[in-house]
């Protein structure tokens, strides 16, 4: 992150500050990008996304819809197949259902179904994740649900300074970008957020490549690839478990699809041992994925694996059920510890 | 005091009595008590600051002040088969369904004893011994309750389906589908759409063609009606009319009501994008005020008025004391209730057959 930079940045962001500036950026340097959501104009986004881009860019360009994620969602695939560069925002992710086929039969196959005659160069902007009693309706990630489609690439951005250039590369992409932020990240006031995704960034634009995953920490011992929300608590568990005297590398995906399966073996090959973590549900999703890739490649390369997810079930509404399902930093502790020798 | 069948008010006809005026009156007030004080409970713990994730009532609250009279004015032609689907804005219409309130409560507190053991929350409730369900996503708790109707239909029940809604829910395609689906089958069903006027920050004029959401009927050929003013006899009014035709199998009908949104959309909304104005008349429009006028030029005095007031009141502290009461989950408890019958299904023996033709 930070240190590929030659200049040192000293000016931070929170990071719904840092994904609005790109999409300023991009709207101000090309006027066929524009965005639609519900709530993104006057109230700036009910997670920030917006903030403030109704002022610069006005009602035709920031545009709040009916609530009719179909026809919204499906009207960015169709302006994005004459050449425009929508951005379509679900206000959770969860609301995708109401959306799917623009989604997964539109968005993400029209360009391979017309073998290439047309491509959707638009980017579904979506709020994911829980921690703050939503229940089961309101606190999905389903980022193995939107991965597991081919035909859109998928981003999770888990710093200010990832989230920026990510935007910026999701927006200029010619293909369909879903880009997933975590509410927990995006430094709203009413949802504070954890020590961390605030970072310096870098005022002028940058782009982010997709595929490519970020080494958080390094580490000698064990392997943790997560992404979003749970960088940050992958994190705070390495920390805790260096008193310990393990050495946690942790590593942010920030794209599922494509996946970087490069930095994730290099690192197994150092570790040998590999812990999955994420905010999805656990079976069929990123935490088998990603075991999967290193095993099939090479399963002597890992000694051992755990994995961290949700359990298959809904989300529960209240604190103690809702805490024991979503994993923190003490579970992901339990499951490094569960791969020593 | 005058309880004849036939009075005027309010400048139309109404055949309702000054018992059920109380009636309805004393149902508004405790939703409305339950939502004033419900916002108290949920912002203990939460400031200063309004950090959503802390204090004692767990998530978002989206709080009904100021649309009790849709809700009190149609449920008081259901009975308990009646069933009613509700959006996410739901207690006014939980309470004047008959949804057991304490264990409601205690829903909403997260406890073990809630109506959904701490599981759903307050966007999801569900009480089937009086046939009330929510959905958080809009405009999906509409089809469902044509479902009631459908099954009222098939068992050739005269049970209702009644899906209620926000104004922002009528471009939703959950809807304007089961309209159709209602209408083409004659289905024992009834859309009640709540116009507050906004959805979140979105005022109606810049997301719905029409400004009458009742129109939507007329595409599908169906009655549809809009009550202009926030008066719950009024709604009393439209909606006998509505549930009788559905009930005598005579098919669906939309009903939007005019109601003001006395709240934010959710507790700790800002609420910037709405003028001060617009705050100040949708809580200078109070159709609590607007009955309790009626019932006093019935005769109804201020007395009798106070004393429902106190029982509302009473009913509602009551309930919120008995769900701080009680238990929250176990955390282990998260994992119960995924199934009805055991993973395997309603068996754990295979069939014991020999197929023949296996072997060539
Ligand atoms: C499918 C879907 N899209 C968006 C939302 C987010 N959302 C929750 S309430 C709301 C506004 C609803 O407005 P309205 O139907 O008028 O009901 P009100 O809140 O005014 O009671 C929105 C957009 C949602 N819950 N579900
Ligand atoms: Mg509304």
């Amino acid at each position: 992150m930070a240190q590929q930079q030659r200049q040192t940045v000293e000016r931070t962001r929170t990071m719904s500050d840092a994904m609005v500036e790109a999409i300023a950026t991009e709207m101000r340097e090309n006027e066929e990008v524009f965005y639609m959501g519900e709530d993104v104009a006057d109230y700036g986004g009910i997670f920030d996304s917006t903030e403030g881009l109704l002022e610069e860019f006005g009602r035709d360009r920031i545009m709040d819809v009916p609530i009719s994620e179909t026809s919204y969602i499906g009207a960015a695939v169709g302006a994005a197949q004459e050449g425009m560069r929508p951005i379509a925002e679900l206000m959770f992710v969860d609301f995708f259902g109401v959306a799917m086929d623009q989604i997964y039969n539109q968005m993400a196959k029209n360009t391979y179904m017309s073998g290439g005659a047309v491509n959707v160069p638009m980017v579904l902007t979506a709020a994911v994740g829980g921690t703050y009693n939503d229940a089961a309706q309101h606190s999905q990630t389903l980022y193995g649900t939107f991965a597991h489609v081919p035909g859109m690439k998928v981003v999770v951005p888990s710093t200010a300074y990832d989230a920026k250039g990510l935007m910026h590369n999701a927006i200029r992409d010619d293909d369909p970008v879903a880009y997933m932020f975590h509410k927990r990240l995006m430094g709203i006031g009413w949802l504070p957020a954890p020590d961390g995704p605030k970072t310096a960034v870098p005022e002028t634009e940058y782009t982010i490549p997709f595929g490519s995953a970020d080494v958080k920490r390094e580490g000698d011992d064990v392997t943790v690839v997560t992404l979003g929300l749970h960088v940050h608590r992958a994190l705070d568990a390495a920390e805790r478990l260096a008193e310990e005297g393990i050495d946690v590398e942790v590593i942010d995906l920030r794209s599922l699809v494509p996946l970087d399966e490069e930095t994730i073996r290099e690192s197994v090959d150092k570790t040998g041992r590999l812990v999955a973590v994420d905010e999805d549900y656990q079976s069929f999703g990123v935490t088998g994925e990603v075991i999967t890739r290193v095993v099939e490649d090479d399963p002597g390369s890992v000694e051992a694996v755990e994995r961290v997810a949700i359990p298959d079930i809904p989300i529960p509404y209240a604190r103690p059920m809702e805490n024991e399902v979503v994993p923190d930093s003490e579970d992901i502790q339990e499951a490094i510890r569960a791969t020593e020798p | 005091m005058s309880d004849s069948n036939q009075q005027r008010l309010g400048g139309f006809m109404t055949s309702v009595s000054t018992t059920q005026m109380k009636s309805f009156y004393e149902d508004m007030v405790t939703a409305r008590v339950y939502e004033e004080r419900l916002q108290e409970e949920y912002m203990e713990g939460k400031t200063p600051g309004f950090d959503i994730s802390a204090g004692q009532i767990p998530g978002e609250l989206h709080l009904a002040a100021g649309q009790e009279a849709a809700a009190v004015g149609v449920c008081h032609h259901l009975r308990d088969e009646d069933t009613v689907t509700a959006p996410h804005r739901p207690h006014h219409i939980a309470i004047a369904k008959g949804v057991d309130l304490k264990r409601m409560t205690a829903e909403i507190f997260g406890r073990e004893t809630g109506l959904s053991s701490g599981k759903g929350g307050h966007m999801h409730l569900f009480d089937p011994d009086v046939n009330f369900a929510c959905s958080g996503i809009i405009a999906e708790g509409v089809p469902p309750a044509v479902g009631a109707g459908l099954t009222a239909q098939k068992r050739n029940e005269d049970s209702v389906g009644v899906a209620f809604l926000g104004e922002g829910a009528i471009s939703q395609g959950a809807f304007l589908e089961s309209l159709n689906f209602a209408s083409v089958h004659d289905m024992p069903v009834v859309f009640i759409i709540e116009d507050n006027d906004w959805a979140i920050s979105m005022p109606k004029e810049r997301v719905a063609d029409s400004q009458d959401g009742s129109r939507r009927a007329d595409g599908f050929d169906m009655p549809g009606i809009r009550v202009d003013q926030d008066d719950v006899l009024a709604v009393s009014e439209a909606a006998r009319e509505a549930v009788g035709r559905a009930r005598d199998g005579n098919g669906p009908t939309v009903i939007e009501v005019q109601v003001h949104r006395r709240m934010g959309h959710f507790m700790g909304d800002p609420e910037t994008y709405r003028s001060e104005a617009d705050q100040e008349a949708h809580r200078r429009r109070d159709s609590i005020e607007r009955l309790a006028a009626d019932l006093r030029s019935h005769g109804v005095d201020d007395e009798t008025l106070a004393e429902i007031r106190e029982r509302a009141e009473s009913r509602v502290e009551e309930a919120i004391e008995w769900a701080k009461d009680q238990p929250k989950p176990d955390p282990e408890d998260a994992y119960d209730d995924m199934w009805v019958n055991p993973p395997s299904g309603v068996t754990d023996t295979e069939p014991n057959f020999d197929l023949a033709g296996g072997d060539d």
